[in-house]
């Protein structure tokens, strides 16, 4: 199958949808298919041969924050390029729902296209003052995936319709074989996220870091994440301040083996949490998890029986299950073995299969994506259509 | 006189619009098309399937008879008559969740010759036909929202194809078959 995927977000800024993008990329190239990834990416940026670069990326005020975003007349000029000279039997878009490439491209294209909704921002006016401008484009996407059960309802109700869920991908077999690291073992608990940011939930894990110290003294905790490490422990006794170990900015695999290596992994994030992949690749090294009981966490641990759960925001509550769990070496194990179970379902052999099964679902007896030709002549009308 | 200019501007406008939404519906339909063609298709794949593992003798001979029946009737109920069609193809999900309600029953399957490749067929067909219903009827909900619109039931817009309608069934997939239980 040749395939065209359309990446919103800067290749070259981390994220979660450029790595979701990239994954998936390499995964089909992996199963014998034609590729080809279009994404902004900055004049002079190694790319990888399936990426075709938009031109780079602007910072725009959008939806209360500024996002990084590839839009205008040579941009749209470059989709409908790519397009052409493309010849695919499937279009993917990603977060088409912003003011973006994915937009351009479904503007720009007719036929089978598909669209996979990562996050969904909380219903806000502009979105609904929006929903007429969007609505002509969005009803081109013939398939609609949503990455978790949460996403899908938020995305039912700001745009109406329905999606198929399908969970993000993950390489459980590079988690699974990672080499533990002793200094990172024995009675330890880990961290991944930014630090500074509060919606990941570090300082709900300080918090309780002093109740869990008085019961097991022994402990330690291992963050890593980009931030400030000293304006995140501003306040913390110093005896409970040497207990933590901040390792910066981690690679893949200094992640795979930190999560091999701890006791317990935390997560503490507060919310804005639409899938939660870090406890998935938590599971998948065996890792057992203590997790903020958000919706999409909830879901990932299948109601809380592949890992454990307590309130939101609630640090006694995390301290007292993170104590009992260090205490509990078979809890732990039993906690391990359903991970192992679990993780099976975003496994991208599984993930992977869901997908294309779509991509062949809209595909089948479909001529390929074709340029749509009403807003083809309309760009021509305005001299826009070469670059 | 500048007056008849506004008149011609606004008339024109009027039109394009009135364009517009035209070709907008026909490409709503044109989807509708397409993904009631994939629907269909899915589920006589489906229906394909559970004829050939009822007639292949992996099965035992009860379960053969209650996917056969099933089968058939999902088969033969056709593409004319919606409802019928709803029915039939809610049974053959029934028949096929009674048969591979226990998980032994699709490990015992993958044991024997040629078993491997129709638990796969299966579980590829009872994982698509969800899918495909979703896709059209998602479409048919975009087509009916335009069509809703006053301008366009006044002047019929929407030619003379037929009011969309969603395809309801039960397409619940055996839980030894779900990828989500």
């Amino acid at each position: 199958m040749r395939i065209g995927i359309v990446c919103p977000y800067a290749w070259d800024v981390p994220g979660g949808v450029q790595f979701h993008v990239r994954d998936l990329a390499e995964h089909l190239i992996g199963r014998g298919h034609h590729v080809s990834v279009l994404a902004p990416a900055d004049d002079g940026t190694p790319l990888p041969p399936y990426v075709v670069s938009a031109g780079r990326a602007v910072p725009v005020p959008y939806n209360g924050s500024v996002a990084r975003l590839t839009f205008g007349f040579l941009s749209a000029a470059r989709v409908r390029r790519w397009l052409r000279e493309g010849g695919f039997d499937v279009l993917h878009v990603h977060e088409p729902a912003s003011p973006s490439l994915s937009l351009l491209a479904c503007n720009a294209a007719d036929g089978p296209i598909v669209a996979t909704f990562h996050t969904s921002n909380p219903r806000s006016r502009a979105m609904v003052a929006a929903y007429g401008v969007l609505q002509p484009q969005l009803e081109k996407i013939r398939a609609r995936i949503a990455v978790s059960e949460y996403a899908r309802r938020t995305l039912v109700e700001h745009l109406g319709g329905d999606a198929v869920v399908i969970p993000n991908g993950v390489d459980v077999g590079f988690f699974a074989r990672a080499e533990p690291d002793p200094r990172w073992q024995g009675g330890t608990l880990g961290f991944v996220g930014r630090i500074g940011e509060p919606r990941k939930g570090l300082h709900v894990l300080l918090a309780a870091l002093p109740a869990i110290l008085a019961e097991r003294p022994e402990t330690r905790l291992i963050v890593a994440g980009r931030g400030d490490a000293e304006e995140a422990v501003e306040g913390l006794a110093p005896e409970v301040r040497e207990r933590i170990t901040f390792l910066g900015m981690v690679t893949d695999e200094e992640k795979a083996r930190l999560l091999r290596s701890v006791d317990v992994y935390v997560a503490p994030n507060t919310g804005g949490e639409s899938f939660g992949i870090i406890l998935v690749e938590a599971l998948s090294a065996g890792a057992p998890v203590l997790a903020s009981d958000l919706e999409a966490f909830r879901q990932v641990l299948d109601g809380g029986t592949a890992g454990e759960l307590f309130p939101v925001e609630d640090a006694s509550a995390l301290a007292e299950a993170a104590v009992r769990l260090l205490g509990d070496a078979d809890r732990r194990a039993e906690l391990r073995a359903a991970g192992e179970r679990r993780v099976r379902r975003y496994d991208w052999s599984t993930v992977g299969a869901d997908i294309l099964a779509v991509y062949e679902t809209v595909a089948e007896g479909e001529a390929a994506v074709r340029e749509d030709e009403r807003t083809a002549r309309r760009g021509r009308a305005f001299g826009l259509g070469r670059d | 006189m500048s007056i008849w200019i506004w008149v011609v501007v606004v008339v024109v406008l009027f039109g394009l619009y009135l364009s517009w939404t035209a070709g907008r519906l026909d490409r709503l339909h044109a989807r509708i098309d397409a993904a009631r063609a994939a629907l269909d298709a899915q589920l006589l794949r489906r229906a394909a399937v559970a004829q050939e593992l009822a007639t292949s003798q992996l099965l035992d001979p009860a379960s053969s008879l209650v996917l056969t029946g099933a089968a058939h009737a999902a088969r033969a109920a056709g593409q004319d008559d919606r409802e019928v069609r709803e029915v039939a193809e809610s049974e053959l999900s029934q028949a096929l969740r009674a048969v591979f309600r226990e998980r032994e029953q699709l490990e015992a399957l993958h044991e024997l010759p040629g078993g491997d490749e129709l638990a796969a067929d299966l579980a590829s067909a009872v994982r698509r036909v969800p899918m495909a219903r979703r896709f059209h009827n998602d479409a048919v909900r975009a087509a009916r929202a335009v069509r809703r619109q006053r301008l366009v039931r006044y002047l019929h817009l929407a030619g003379h194809a037929p009011f969309p309608m969603a395809f309801e069934m039960d397409d619940g997939a055996p839980p030894a078959l779900d990828p989500d239980a």
